[in-house]
């Protein structure tokens, strides 16, 4: 028996949340008398994933797998599970990995879950905690299948960097044709993306126009933070929809949140209440934000975040 | 064109979530049901496919008869029918052995759903169902076209967006901006009453997953108020003391 990890690559790079999911996965099967694999498709990043504490790497290649496709990457990964008999198959939960788990999971004929924040110490007792009612709560789901593919959510996990490194076993993956054809893609570049940031910058209706969004990117900018709205800024095209978050929108869990003029309706906090650093500038002493807050600034955000800006640029010696 | 929607009902957005019976039951006291976001957006576009290409809209859901006045708003919408697999849904794994079941009978051309439902958050139906059926997937889709034999979509991808073809049949969810959802009027109204809403019984209890308990996240500490004047001191705060960058 043994757990694999998929790690996701980017760009000839591992993504981070990958990095976690090793980690937190190798504690698991240490503990469950197992050993973790590390399985990478297509392209490698540049990293020995034994660092990160998996005791194997197998990477799969072959047609089809050069850009991370749902039902190509499903099928050669599905390879490695049966030939080195898997169990359990941890995948963080990007884009990506949230359209691969269910496939692998129904091939394997296994449970899934997603959105696991938090993972019993061994398969003894398999029972994770899940998000729901969009971080409005948590639910422990016992696993009751031997088979199982897991979400993980970014940020849930610390990375440790105490193992050594193993050899890369290569393996040929038949994975066939895709059975969509991708005609485009556009990826924004030279931003910290929202869905894995640890620092958050994010803005609401209290901000009066997309004009003065100016300063939230100059504040994200220099803290090296992704830039967030709530749903009406969104709704009013003052920013991109991809930025929107909220019970209707991205749920995402940074170290660190700062939100401006934003009220701090259930509806946004369901989406970002699970930040572990919250800050709120608000004019309105009374705003609901104030309340699931860690650090508040009653005040106008026209003036408060050019201080917050200036400050952080010492801080950084940028200024 | 036939097209199956996925409708799942959810608490409505402004539920103050609690438990009962020792944190092991959602409790449903005074909770407002409606169809979960994202699959009025699938409805909506879905309807708006059919009028373009001729056929029906199919809205199912497996959930118990509590839903069905929820349901009926779907039918009020425009679908032309509706079918309940009467079950509690709470392992996706088995609410998608429904659905992939009753897909199969049918002759439809696209299954659409949401991007996820806003109570179990589980983003997973739109795959499971795929894969079970053996049709392509695009998920997490921002618009939709369709000639009739093929569709053409733009989906989100971590840091970007990228355009996606298939042939017909597939499977897509829905993610915000597809569409405005539409709203219900009184002749849409009047008429959900006479549509079928067919009821069927499940076909494989099986599940690998059971939810034992709830919580909620632990409240704040209570917020630590920084003076305007001096609001760098927040950022020194976070700097020296949260070493947060
Ligand atoms: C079905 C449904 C789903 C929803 N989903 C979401 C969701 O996913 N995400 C989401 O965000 N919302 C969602 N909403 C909307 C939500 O209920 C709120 O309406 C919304 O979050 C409010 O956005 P806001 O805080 O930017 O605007 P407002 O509520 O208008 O708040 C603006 C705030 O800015 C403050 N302000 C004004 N001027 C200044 C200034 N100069 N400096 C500092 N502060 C200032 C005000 O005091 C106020 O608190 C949903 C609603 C529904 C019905
Ligand atoms: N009980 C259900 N009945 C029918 N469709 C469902 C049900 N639950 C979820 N879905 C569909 O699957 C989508 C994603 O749900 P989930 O995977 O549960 O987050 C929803 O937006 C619905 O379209």
């Amino acid at each position: 028996m043994s757990i694999a990890v998929f790690v996701e690559t980017d760009n000839g790079e591992y993504k981070k949340s990958s990095f976690e999911a090793v980690s937190r996965a190798s504690e698991f099967a240490k503990a469950s008398g197992s050993t973790c694999i590390a399985i990478t498709v297509g392209s490698k990043g540049g990293e020995n994933l034994g660092k990160y504490g998996a005791n194997e790497h197998i990477h799969l290649s072959g047609d089809g797998l050069e850009m991370f496709h749902p039902q190509t990457y499903a099928t050669a990964v599905f390879n490695a599970v049966e030939s080195k008999g898997i169990n359990t198959v941890f995948i963080s939960q990007t884009y990506s990995g949230k359209s691969l788990a269910p496939l692998l999971a129904v091939k394997m004929n296994g449970a899934l879950v997603t959105g696991v924040v938090d993972l019993p110490e061994s398969n003894s007792d398999f029972t994770v905690t899940k998000t729901c009612f969009s971080n409005k709560a948590f639910a422990k789901v016992k696993v009751t299948s031997d088979k199982s593919v897991l979400t993980l959510i970014p940020n849930s996990f610390s990375i440790s960097e105490s193992g050594s490194d193993v050899n890369t076993e290569e393996m040929a993956a038949n994975a066939g044709s895709a059975n969509t054809e991708v005609l485009d893609t556009q990826k924004v570049t030279g931003k910290v993306v929202l869905t894995e940031a640890e620092l958050v910058v994010s803005g609401g209706r209290g901000l009066k126009g997309p004009e003065n969004w100016n300063m939230i990117e100059e504040l994200a900018d220099t803290l090296g933070a992704a830039t967030a709205c709530s749903k009406p800024v969104s709704d009013m095209e003052w920013r991109p929809h991809s930025e929107h978050v909220g019970q209707t929108g991205i749920t995402i869990k940074p170290n660190l949140y700062i939100a401006v003029g934003i009220s701090g309706a259930i509806q946004h906090l369901a989406g970002v209440g699970s930040s572990k650093v919250i800050c709120v500038i608000n004019t309105d002493p009374e705003a609901p934000f104030f309340k699931a807050a860690d650090y508040g600034i009653v005040g106008d955000a026209f003036e408060v975040v050019p201080k917050l800006i200036k400050r952080a640029k010492e801080i950084k010696g940028l200024a | 064109m036939n097209i199956l929607v996925c409708m799942s009902v959810v608490p409505d957005t402004t539920t103050k979530i609690t438990f009962t019976e020792n944190d092991t039951k959602f409790n449903t006291d005074g909770v407002q049901y409606i169809i979960n976001p994202y699959d009025e957006l699938s409805l909506t576009r879905a309807l708006e496919l059919t009028e373009k290409h001729g056929g029906n809209v199919t809205v199912i859901h497996v959930g118990e008869a509590s839903t069905d006045p929820v349901i009926r708003k779907a039918l009020a919408i425009g679908a032309a029918e509706a079918v309940r697999v009467n079950a509690h849904p709470e392992d996706g794994m088995f609410v998608a052995k429904q659905i992939a079941e009753y897909a199969k009978q049918g002759n439809f051309d696209m299954i659409l759903m949401g991007r996820e439902s806003i109570d179990y958050n589980g983003g997973q139906m739109a795959g499971l169902v795929a894969e079970m059926m053996g049709l392509p997937l695009i998920n997490v889709v921002t618009e939709l076209d369709s000639d009739g034999s093929s569709v053409t979509a733009t989906r989100d991808i971590d840091g970007g967006k990228q355009q996606v073809k298939s042939s017909l049949p597939c499977v897509l969810s829905a993610q915000k901006d597809l569409c405005e959802p539409r709203i219900p009027n009184m002749r849409g109204i009047m008429q959900a009453r006479t549509k079928p809403l067919n009821v069927i019984e499940a076909v494989d209890q099986s599940s690998g997953t059971s939810f034992d308990s709830y919580k909620l996240p632990p409240a704040k500490s209570g917020v630590k108020l920084i003076d305007a004047e001096n609001a760098e001191e927040l950022i020194d705060l976070l700097h020296n003391e949260k070493k947060l960058f």
